[in-house]
């Protein structure tokens, strides 16, 4: 055998006897999401003892004062605000059929952002709120936006907005489904994935306030309640879509499709960790 | 002689493993498509990794251009990338819970 092809299959039988040591998985336990999130929100605070809890939702500019101060200065003329004037504009504008977006939401739309995702008990699926846009598009003759930018960023950004200062206020049923989709939900957060072996959980819990490469990494505890941000690196706009896709792209993994059940289940899940927490989007990250 | 006996030794060892290991279209073709059998098998665990296609494609090209001794390489390591992204996610189905925060 050469050495160079050699070499892949000797790294991949390393990598394997690898996972193969290591310590075995303790025995499943009940579900319980009000403990869970007590827990996550310690975990953070005990972490970060000098940041307050409702601060974490200002993800890398919570962890320190330099990053705050940059994070307060941003706030002056947020790079966001494009993106909110638009969705402002999109939301009150009608369909071609004479209805709107207000048509499709409780209280017209305004001030609900804290109440998605929700668990549709008809559909037994966790519904995210660019899902329910994209529904309420296609219910009224219009074609769905992408997930990911521009137009369905602008109308997340303006939804956010007007809910700016809500605690996030996720509910989970009494219904199994309910807390199955939960569950799965916490198992995609912490199931290590990509050639580079990280779960979301290696970054955002294990490593906040931690640099990797230029970057510093965010806290999990109120990472969904600034969403949608607008990023430096992306130089515009993005969803709550993009950032799972992304985040699976860069740890070297095949990103699942944009509001795939696994995605749903994890946002369904994310954000029940970090309810009581404000919602602060539209957001702007580095 | 009996000084000449590990030089031929080593000459014929070198030649035969010259032309055990040059690779034909045949073999890529093979190595080809056990890579993409064990990348379907990711897929089906929800679990690709982007190596994985990166390295099927450089595969692809290197048999386009004639070098099937690269091109068959090439989909060897794709089958091992895929196989260790297979075993990623079995193993990941349990494991997962040791990071979790209780």
């Amino acid at each position: 055998m050469r050495l160079t092809s050699a070499i892949p299959f000797a790294s991949a039988a390393l990598a394997l006897a690898a996972l193969t040591f290591a310590a075995p998985a303790p025995a499943a336990d009940t579900v319980d999401p009000v403990k869970d999130a007590k827990a996550f929100q310690k975990f953070f605070t005990d972490k970060f003892p000098k940041v307050k809890l409702e601060d974490f939702v200002n993800g890398p500019y919570s962890m320190n004062e330099d990053l705050h101060k940059q994070w307060e200065e941003k706030e002056q003329f947020p790079p966001y605000e494009f993106s909110l004037e638009m969705g402002k504009e999109m939301f009150s504008k009608p369909f071609k059929n004479g209805k709107s977006y207000e048509d499709c939401f409780p209280n017209k739309g305004v001030g609900i952002r804290q109440n998605y995702p929700y668990f549709d008990e008809k559909e037994g699926k966790v519904v995210t709120l660019e899902l329910a846009l994209n529904r309420c598009r296609e219910a009224n003759g219009e074609p769905a936006f992408s997930y990911v930018k521009d137009e369905m960023a602008a109308l997340t950004a303006y939804m956010a907005f007007t809910s700016r200062g809500k605690p996030m206020d996720i509910k989970i049923p009494s219904d199994p489904r309910a807390l199955e989709a939960y569950e799965k939900g916490k198992e995609y957060f912490y199931t290590r994935r990509g050639q580079l072996n990280f779960s979301c959980a290696t970054c955002h819990v294990q490593s906040p306030g931690e640099r990797i490469r230029a970057e510093v990494l965010a806290p999990a505890l109120g990472i969904l309640n600034a969403m949608p941000i607008y990023r430096s690196e992306w130089s515009g706009m993005g969803t709550i879509s993009r950032r799972f896709t992304s985040c699976n792209s860069q740890i070297r993994g095949v990103p699942l499709k944009p509001q795939d059940d696994e995605y749903r289940n994890l946002e369904y899940y994310l954000s029940y960790v970090s309810n009581g927490l404000p919602i602060s989007g539209p957001g702007a990250r580095p | 002689m009996n000084m000449l006996k590990p030089v031929l030794a080593s000459m014929l060892l070198i030649a035969s493993s010259v032309f055990a290991f040059a690779a034909s279209e045949d073999d890529y073709k093979a190595a080809y498509a056990a890579a993409e059998a064990a990348n379907k098998e990711a897929a089906a665990l929800r679990n690709q990794w982007t190596t994985t296609a990166a390295t099927l494609a450089a595969a692809k090209k290197s048999a386009e251009a004639g070098d099937f001794d690269k091109a068959t390489a090439a989909a060897k390591e794709a089958e091992a990338l895929a196989k260790a992204s297979s075993f990623q996610a079995t193993s990941e189905k349990t494991r997962w819970k040791d990071m979790e925060i209780r």
